[in-house]
């Protein structure tokens, strides 16, 4: 991987570029469903992802306005750098933002709150966004899954159908052939949308520092209070249970991916600025998810069952 | 990062060392990750393999995991200074020949693998036959696992000889024969000391120098209209006329001042300007996502196509085409009513009649079928309700192939090229 960063001989004639092919094939994938869809969403959680398909949303329907809403499944017990990027991303992009949450559920007794040392609302998210999908009559959702990111996200399709329940089924994924993507379903059924499926990590910095994109402020370093658990350093906060041997100390970190504070570790790391986070990413052996999701390591194929049952 | 992407393919028979291949390519480009490796160390350890299993991980799915086998297109990424790749990493059971086709059908190049001491598979002349149907312009016969034959080079030849005598047969464009062991990395990433005889590239060399450029086709302009960027910003009377033509181009190259052909109306017109965000472009090629604003204010929707006048493609409701089956639970039979999405267009379509089915072993044309099933292979005529403007799929993978959906379950039941429009 490290090698791809550095320049190589320049292109032919009527060749694109990576990161040109990639934007290209994106912006087709975003106006097909703009198209085909009568309400389609964009999901937005601030992270480094979403913050490129917003950019991509933003340049498929120049100079017109993103033709769709764009919808945060919040937690609760998201960073409040993060929160507060949103919101200024959001009102810049001048696009609508619903909020699915999590918090509300757990107060109408629709979800239970999981207690405990591995206490996470990652997987009821699962929950607040379908529902959100339903109440909205959404009929296609954009993620920023890669299927770099992942064995069973490496499975998945770009336009992938979801039953009435939200349910993935990798056994029975609709073939997919050039460009040409079926768009049909019924009414309560959806499609989630990946155009960023052919990206890579590297790719994605690598577009962010070509269109000088905004970021929130933990992904690059800064001093916080944390304390580890498994190998993963998480954050010192609230909403998370801490065993007596778990000690808080201050470290140097960034983020290398955006989600709930209680399942997302910081990496130790001194780069505050982009070629730095790419020269960092060029050099890492461990992949993001595995270096700093804790919720990826449940089972072997964690990801997978909570894809099944509506996970983006 | 101003490399490009070459994607390819790889097939082969179930034990002819494909997982093994993919692993060494990533694993010699150092694109798979501690974490990675850890999991199916402990994974393989658990379940009392003797050896790290490197199929665990590319096999992503739990199911997959269970059979040994793979079930599923997987997508794999890695790079090196020269480009970056996409493999589409495709099923090698003739059961998952739709997803063959599926992952052949955005390649630029194919691997097909065979095992030195077994020769030429059933499968292997399905899978080259398939990427040739498919039009992937570049084709690689690897023949695998040399290290049991001794690095024998009168074995490589005498399969060479089969292959070349096989593919006569076929429409292969690009054909290229590297001898290799995935296991040992000879001539997979460095050329092979065990192999003195031979002297061409290394697979990774190949994949890094096969020139792609002139692949897609720049000759013909197809623009199919994809979207109507209509601003209408109320504090901008600037926008307030704005019409524009979203889409990606799909043949040629468009230059502003150009003069263009719409389907269906005939009409002429010029192409003003072409836009992106980021700005005016002064030419415009496949796969080009843009925007077209014309001189004249003519009625254009999605479904619509541009084109240059003296280059037209099909304006007919008549195709024949081959067709690769993918339904389980429906047959192709003649008076089949689908919906046909072709380009940025969707019509409905009757299967008028099917000339024949294909035996995908031995290439066989069977004209007494009555039905495709499952992974079926054939050639049908289709009438649309409404006009294509359709390209041969041989001269353009983007305005000549074609989805089948059925209207009842939604399903995509067939993927089809047009042999002949109108």
């Amino acid at each position: 991987m490290s090698q791809a960063i550095q320049a190589s001989q320049p292109l032919g004639r009527y060749q694109l570029s990576q990161l040109d092919f990639l934007e290209a094939e994106a912006i087709f994938i975003m106006r097909e469903v703009a198209a085909e869809f009568e309400r389609p969403v964009l999901l937005f959680s601030g992270g480094k992802d979403s913050v490129v398909m917003l950019r991509l949303a933003e340049k498929a329907f120049w100079p017109g306005a993103i033709p769709f809403p764009v919808m945060h499944v919040d937690t609760g017990h998201n960073f409040p750098e993060v929160m507060e990027f949103r919101d200024r991303r959001v009102a810049e992009a001048g696009v609508r933002l619903v909020v699915a949450s999590v918090q509300e559920q757990i107060d109408a007794g629709k979800v239970t709150e999981p207690t405990g040392r591995w206490a996470s609302r990652n997987r009821l998210q699962t929950s607040a966004l379908l529902e959100a999908i339903e109440d909205n009559g959404f009929d296609a959702a954009f993620g920023g899954a890669r299927r770099d990111e992942e064995k069973a996200r490496a499975k998945e399709r770009i336009f992938s159908f979801r039953d009435e329940f939200g349910q993935w089924d990798p056994k029975n994924q609709r073939p997919e052939l050039w460009g040409t993507f079926n768009t049909r379903i019924d009414r309560g059924e959806h499609i989630r949308v990946f155009p960023l499926s052919n990206w890579t990590e590297l790719d994605i910095w690598g577009y962010i520092g070509r269109e000088r994109l905004d970021l929130p402020s933990i992904y690059f370093t800064h001093r916080r209070r944390v304390f580890e658990r498994d190998g993963i350093l998480l954050a010192d906060n609230p909403h998370i249970v801490r065993d007596d041997d778990e000690e808080l100390f201050e470290a140097t970190v960034r983020y290398r991916t955006v989600g709930d504070m209680t399942c997302t570790g910081a990496v130790r790391s001194t780069a505050d600025g982009l070629d730095e986070i790419m020269a960092e990413i060029a050099a890492t052996r461990i992949t993001e998810r595995g270096q700093t999701r804790a919720d990826d390591r449940s089972s072997e194929a964690a990801m997978e069952d909570r894809k099944r049952e509506g996970y983006f | 990062m101003s490399t490009d992407i070459l994607r390819f393919a790889t097939a082969g028979s179930v034990d002819d060392g494909k997982s093994t291949l993919i692993g060494r390519l990533l694993y010699d480009s150092k694109s798979i990750f501690e974490d990675q490796l850890d999991a199916v160390e402990r994974t393989s350890r658990t379940r009392g393999e003797e050896q790290t299993n490197l199929a665990l991980l590319t096999d992503g799915l739990r199911a997959e995991r269970e059979q040994g086998i793979t079930i599923d297109v997987a997508y794999r990424y890695f790079a090196t200074p020269r480009r970056t790749f996409i493999i589409a990493d495709t099923p090698g059971h003739i059961q998952y020949t739709r997803n063959m086709v599926t992952g052949a059908s955005t390649s630029d190049l194919a691997i097909i693998l065979v095992d030195a001491r077994k020769g030429l598979q059933e499968q292997s002349r399905r899978h080259a036959f398939l990427a040739t149907l498919l039009q992937v312009p570049h084709l690689v016969l690897a023949v695998n696992k040399m290290d049991l034959v001794d690095y024998d080079q009168q074995r490589f030849e005498e399969i060479k000889q089969e292959f070349s005598a096989f593919a006569t047969k076929l429409d292969v464009t690009d054909l290229t024969f590297i001898p290799l062991s995935a296991l040992h990395g000879d001539n997979v990433v460095d050329r092979s000391l065990n192999m003195p005889w031979y002297d061409g590239p290394s697979l990774l060399h190949h994949l890094e120098n096969v020139h792609i450029a002139s692949d897609r086709n720049l000759i013909d302009v197809r623009f199919p209209v994809q979207y109507v960027i209509r601003p209408h910003k109320a504090d901008d009377p600037e926008l307030h006329d704005y019409r524009g033509y979203a889409g990606q181009v799909a043949g040629g190259v468009l230059k502003p001042g150009d003069e263009v052909t719409h389907l269906p109306s005939g009409l002429d017109t010029r192409i003003a300007k072409i836009l992106t965000a980021d700005g005016e472009v002064e030419e415009a090629f496949s796969p080009m996502s843009v925007t077209l604003l014309l001189e004249d204010d003519i009625d254009i929707s999605r479904g619509d196509m541009i084109c240059r006048p003296n280059n037209k493609p099909a304006v007919t409701q008549d195709v024949d085409a081959m067709i690769c089956w993918m339904a389980e639970s429906r047959r192709l039979t003649p008076r089949s009513k689908l919906i046909i999405k072709h380009t940025t267009r969707t019509a409905k379509a009757v299967v008028r009649d099917l000339f024949y089915r294909l035996d995908v072993n031995t290439l066989h044309r069977d004209e007494d079928a009555t039905e495709l099933a499952l992974n079926e292979i054939g050639r049908v005529s289709l009438r649309g309700t409404q006009p294509l403007f359709a390209d041969e799929y041989k001269r353009n993978r983007m305005t000549g192939g074609f989805i089948l959906i059925d209207e009842g379950t939604n399903t995509t039941v067939a993927a089809g090229m047009i042999v002949q429009a109108g």
